[in-house]
């Protein structure tokens, strides 16, 4: 079908694009559309310096011998470049995952009482008190979560140790002072619950309003409509905001290095202290007062964490795009 | 139309059964609208106890004085020092940040709104989105690489940090910046142009000018989201206890590094009876910085529904 109608088309079309073109752009009107183009490259290759910079950088920690390695950089471990990275890599989607674990229901559920419980006068103003827990900087969720949420949830911790020991998440010595990944994880969660619910809630507003109404008009309770009409347009939208969420998660810094007491292990215990580290945290633990070496090991692993975010945004926004083409909206 | 007929004893069975509660189902529905509505509560809890311990662990040591000193000279449990020195830095490397971000985040804003077709566009709105997640502290890596390739390793001062935070803040202000553009209604630009008005001109006399207010909001958005950044300035700038005001020179203090330096030197270890040390005042001063930056923040987000609400075009009359 398509083979047979192109010739046509091909043959009007450069008669109507080409002229046009020439006409508009002269003088300060081409000078100014370079700029703006060129504002639009620069962007791409400030992306592109990121990851060359970076290499530069890290390049002397990957090339150089383990020997030297561990004899010069003091936090060093393992037998290999790579042997000190899987340990944070570890420490750092455990505790992001754990976070999604979290914030993903609660996101779900703000998200639908938003857009289907709320009086709609309300759903607005209820948006925005959810932004704000964007608005504050993630070193008063540090500063809050070690010295307000690590207190709070001391005795939770340890009942849980107490009777869900069995479990070994749950098991090992509970730490004293609650500095543990499992309190890390529910701060994480809080950072990232408004971009996860930003996301879910325009994704639940587009359901097709024909879908919801026909549900209700076959009797379905409230919830059974949002269960066979909301939620199965939503899927995909759900996914890559979690996935958006989780960029957010791994990459984040300061509630890591202020609440949790580190340590390089390969550990699932979430109640024990000096367990996992997180990469962003290492860094900004060990940066300061690192050597030239150390700075190169620390931005090598600084290297990792910027692919792990890059490839996880990148497959939450491929995901947003397709949908966007897709969506019954349009 | 013909009404279909129902006997007697069929209509009572329908009416029964529509009568009926199906109790499970209901149940269900209950549940889940608890269910729901105790997921909007449980994300209010964090927001309230934040903002309550914020306020009120900062504002005993939130006054004149702490905002008007540097923490020179300042040791031990000292009932002394402030965020003066913070506040300059914080203030510098931020306005840096903006001035860098913002001429290159709006002409790209233009590029994709005005001129921007096929796959350059594409991958511009791509990568700005995925830019939006690059993590804090490897953009703070990124700017210290950059100025070590450049400057010589072991660089610390103002300018790398305001690198940094740019390189969070042109995509916040690219996206914003970009919607704004697009409310513009067609019929001004056409106006223009049929007036003979070059595109140029165009833009910068028509659509920039009636979208100044959103694109003012929107700055002000990206501002209040990067001054609370604290990673890549802690690995760039560094940490410094007296007043800089060069950004070209030296360590800077900022507002969220000032709230982890106080948060990570702890209790002061103070002896039996001694008048003049107050164990814990490392922690105050710290609640009380953050409640600085919360204000800080919470007017620039205020300052922002303002412009709005004040400057936008009247596009209805």
């Amino acid at each position: 079908m398509t083979t047979t109608q192109r010739p046509p088309t091909s043959g009007t079309q450069p008669l109507t694009k080409v002229p046009r073109r020439r006409v508009v752009d002269r003088g300060g009107s081409r000078v100014f559309r370079w700029l703006a183009t060129g504002a639009g490259v620069l962007i791409l290759l400030v992306l592109a310096a990121v990851a060359v910079f970076l290499v530069l950088r890290a390049w002397p920690a990957l090339t150089a011998p383990v020997s030297e390695l561990s004899a010069e950089v003091p936090f060093f471990q393992g037998g290999s470049m790579l042997e000190y990275v899987g340990p944070l890599v570890f420490g750092t989607v455990l505790v992001a995952a754990l976070a999604l674990l979290i914030a993903v229901p609660i996101s779900i559920g703000i998200g639908l009482f938003i857009s289907h419980y709320a009086p709609r006068r309300l759903a607005s103003a209820l948006g925005y008190v959810v932004d704000l827990l964007a608005a504050i900087p993630s070193v008063i969720y540090g500063l809050w979560g070690a010295l307000v949420l690590a207190p709070a949830v001391r005795p939770v911790w340890r009942w849980l140790n107490e009777y869900l020991g069995w479990i070994p998440l749950f098991g090992g010595d509970v730490s004293p002072t609650a500095r543990v990944l499992l309190t890390v994880a529910i701060v994480l969660a809080v950072m990232i619950l408004p971009i996860v619910t930003a996301v879910a809630r325009e994704v639940f507003l587009q359901t097709p309003r024909l879908h919801e109404e026909a549900a209700l008009a076959l009797g379905a309770t409230r919830w059974e409509m949002i269960r066979t009409s909301v939620l199965p347009f939503a899927r995909s939208g759900i996914v890559s905001a979690s996935m958006l969420g989780l960029g957010r998660a791994l990459g984040e810094t300061m509630a890591v290095l202020m609440i949790l007491s580190p340590g390089l292990l390969y550990s699932f215990r979430l109640l024990v202290a000096g367990q996992q580290q997180s990469i962003a945290a290492n860094i900004a633990a060990q940066f300061p007062e690192a050597n030239p070496l150390g700075v190169s090991t620390l931005i090598a692993t600084g290297l990792a964490l910027f692919v792990i975010t890059l490839v996880v945004n990148m497959a939450a926004r491929a995901i947003v795009a397709r949908r966007k083409e897709f969506s019954g909206a349009n | 139309m013909t009404a279909p007929t129902v006997d007697a004893t069929g209509s009572a069975e329908l009416r029964t059964l529509l009568r009926q509660v199906d109790r499970r189902r209901h149940r269900t529905d209950r549940i889940m609208r608890g269910l729901i509505t105790a997921a909007f509560v449980i994300a209010m809890i964090p927001l309230v106890s934040v903002a309550w311990t914020v306020i009120s662990h900062g504002v005993q040591r939130l006054n004149g004085y702490f905002l008007s000193n540097s923490m020179r000279g300042v040791f031990g449990g000292m009932d002394a020092g402030g965020i003066y020195h913070a506040i300059v830095g914080t203030v510098e490397i931020t306005l840096f940040a903006t001035l860098i971000s913002v001429p290159i985040g709006l002409l790209t804003a233009v590029y994709l709104v005005e001129y921007g077709r096929g796959a350059l566009a594409r991958s511009v709105t791509f990568f700005v989105d995925v830019m939006t997640g690059i993590p804090s502290i490897v953009a703070g890596l990124f700017a210290y690489a950059l100025f070590a390739v450049l400057l010589g390793p072991g660089v610390r001062m103002g300018a790398v940090g305001s690198v940094a935070l740019s390189v969070l803040m042109i995509p916040v202000v690219v996206r914003s910046c970009e919607e704004m553009l697009r409310l513009v209604p067609n019929e001004l630009r056409e106006a223009a142009l049929a007036l003979g008005v070059p595109r140029w001109l165009m833009i910068i006399k028509v659509v920039l000018r009636t979208a100044i207010a959103g694109i003012g909001t929107g700055v002000m958005i990206a501002i209040a989201r990067i001054i609370g950044e604290t990673a890549p300035l802690l690995i760039t700038v560094g940490v410094i206890d007296s007043i800089n005001y060069n950004l070209f020179d030296g360590r800077m203090m900022t507002l969220p590094v000032y709230v982890y330096r106080q948060y990570s030197q702890g209790l002061v270890p103070c002896r039996e009876g001694q008048l003049d040390c107050i164990a814990s005042i490392n922690y105050d001063r710290a609640w009380a910085a953050a409640l600085t930056l919360i204000v800080i923040v919470m007017l620039l987000n205020l300052v922002a529904r303002l412009i709005t609400r004040f400057f936008a075009p009247k596009t209805n009359g």
